[in-house]
């Protein structure tokens, strides 16, 4: 039993004049996660956050075609806010705000309307402890969040992401910044929170695709060239330029 | 022999050019003081206006004595009595109103101009901020004196030269520091964090005033500075509209005069301990400037951390 979280069906993306994404039909599995592969420039960031809408930031940005997460119309029907709130994003550059790390974690419930501080001690405890950062951080939670390594930053991000308690966790090549020993604290850390949250992560590494993604897809010129299990797109790709690309003959 | 022919040849020839670099080195070192001359004109100018200050007015402050000169308030140069607290009020006063009307209207408009406003205003509200910096001083003064002092004289009472009408003619001429620095910092912001506030489901209005503001802290403080800087040194608008009676102003409506304005008006006629009396002044205007100024490196050197 399936469920479908999120379901894009024929998405057109333009940037002015230039198509970023050509007729994108994608479907995320609940507690699964979806990985997004494919070369530099090839719009999966781009996919990524038409999911939350962060491309309304850009300007001349134009979109077709429909998202929705649970059967609910992303662009039409949804408050942008509540969206967002839903479906949560970790960004590729660790980026905590200029403040303590227990305020950054908090920074969401509060935007929402959280004022009690019991609630917010025990949010900012269980984000943490999710994030597994916990341990590391709990002494100094009023130290600024700017002192830790890049890793710890991350992890607080994802902590950060997780306070709102969204049901989509978007990651944008999370640990591409972050050296081999956080990054596999990262990989091991998405594997636990799909028990609870519907992962999209897009990244670099196709070993990181086969490690940690149940779906895959594989992006190429703003296409998704094939998309289904990740351990069939690695064994037996359909198509010629999956192929090519997995083994490494370009990208 | 032909080789040795060219190798006399080769070694002239590298003569000639290390003649050259000599010429170039040369030409490099004047240029090179050129810039050092003109980087000293400003160091020199900042020390001899010191020294000069200092040296007339400093003996003034102990020939009236420190403690009558800053705490007196009387001021009557021909009965001799030179306590220039009223202006040193009026001046703390005159810009507190000045920062209080222009500092908040500031910042909203510098968040207005960096993150809310569409290209087209922006392309209006910007260039106006820029002209409203580069009206003279006179002009602002002589606005006040026709709009702003009869309206005061109307509404509340009063002569309507007073701490108000002052306050608010300094608070708008405050705008385009304040302005311009806030948008500047506000700018500078990492999008990173605008990003990742509005990625939690924050409002824009959230994000600005819980992440981009509380970033932009110290160019904005430096804004804030800077525009008490410019309120206090501010001579000539002051002047026409603040009645200039030396005395200490018990609410908004009354007159008030400032250490600059003090000096400009009086230097005119002034002679012997009244004239150094009036230096004395500068000093005094002088170390607030400075303590400002050690505040803004303060605040610049936490930004750039």
């Amino acid at each position: 039993m399936n469920k479908t979280k999120l379901s894009v069906k024929n998405l057109n993306l333009f940037y002015g004049d230039f198509q970023a994404l050509k007729n994108i039909d994608l479907e995320v599995e609940s507690n699964k996660i979806t990985a997004l592969i494919g070369p530099s420039g090839c719009g999966k960031s781009t996919f990524l956050k038409t999911l939350n809408r962060m491309n309304d930031l850009v300007e001349n940005v134009k979109i077709e075609g429909k998202v929705t997460l649970d059967g609910e119309d992303v662009y039409n029907n949804i408050d942008v806010i509540k969206l967002r709130k839903r479906v949560g994003m970790v960004f590729q550059k660790p980026n905590p705000f200029p403040m303590s790390i227990y305020d950054n974690v908090a920074y969401g419930p509060r935007a929402h309307g959280i004022k009690r501080k019991s609630k917010l001690d025990e949010i900012v405890e269980t984000s943490l402890k999710q994030a597994a950062i916990w341990d590391e951080v709990k002494d100094r939670l009023n130290q600024n969040a700017l002192g830790l390594s890049g890793g710890q930053q991350q992890r607080l991000c994802i902590a950060r992401a997780l306070a709102v308690n969204p049901e989509v966790l978007l990651m944008d090549e999370p640990t591409s910044a972050l050296d081999p020993i956080a990054t596999q604290k990262i990989e091991e850390l998405t594997e636990e929170l799909k028990e609870k949250y519907t992962i999209v992560i897009v990244t670099h590494s196709m070993q990181q695709a086969g490690r940690i993604s149940d779906n895959t897809a594989f992006f190429l010129l703003g296409e998704v060239i094939e998309f289904s299990e990740t351990a069939k797109i690695f064994s037996n790709p359909e198509d010629k330029r999956t192929e090519d690309y997995i083994t490494g003959r370009f990208g | 022999m032909e080789s040795k022919e060219e190798i006399r040849q080769s070694v002239r020839n590298r003569e000639d050019s290390m003649e050259e670099n000599k010429l170039q080195n040369f030409i490099e070192k004047i240029i090179e003081n050129i810039f050092f001359i003109s980087a000293c004109m400003a160091i020199i100018s900042v020390a001899v206006i010191s020294v000069f200050i200092f040296y007339k007015g400093g003996p003034a402050i102990f020939q009236i004595g420190v403690k009558e000169f800053l705490t007196g308030t009387t001021w009557q140069p021909l009965g001799d009595y030179f306590g220039i607290l009223p202006m040193i009020i009026g001046s703390i006063y005159a810009t507190i109103g000045a920062i209080i009307i222009g500092v908040p209207i500031g910042i909203l408009t510098a968040v207005f101009i960096a993150e809310l406003a569409p290209e087209w205003i922006q392309n209006i509200v910007r260039p106006s901020v820029e002209l409203l910096a580069g009206i003279p001083s006179v002009v602002y003064g002589f606005f006040g004196l026709l709009v702003f002092v009869p309206f005061i004289a109307d509404t509340l009472g009063g002569a309507g030269n007073s701490l108000l009408a002052a306050s608010v003619i300094l608070g708008i001429m405050i705008l385009p520091t304040v302005i311009n620095i806030s948008v500047t910092s506000l700018n500078s912001v990492p999008k990173e964090y605008k990003e990742g506030s509005l990625a939690m489901g924050a409002s824009h209005i959230q994000t600005i005033f819980k992440v981009m503001i509380p970033a932009a802290k110290s160019g904005i403080l430096a804004a804030v500075i800077l525009g008490i800087g410019r309120a206090i040194g501010e001579t000539m608008a002051v002047i026409l509209v603040a009645g200039n009676t030396p005395l200490i102003p018990d609410s908004l409506t009354d007159p008030i005069r400032t250490m600059t304005a003090n000096i400009a008006l009086e230097m005119g006629y002034a002679y012997g301990l009244h004239q150094e009396a009036l230096f004395a002044t500068g000093v005094i205007l002088f170390i607030f400037i400075m303590i400002l100024n050690i505040m803004l490196n303060l605040f610049t050197n936490k930004a750039g951390e």
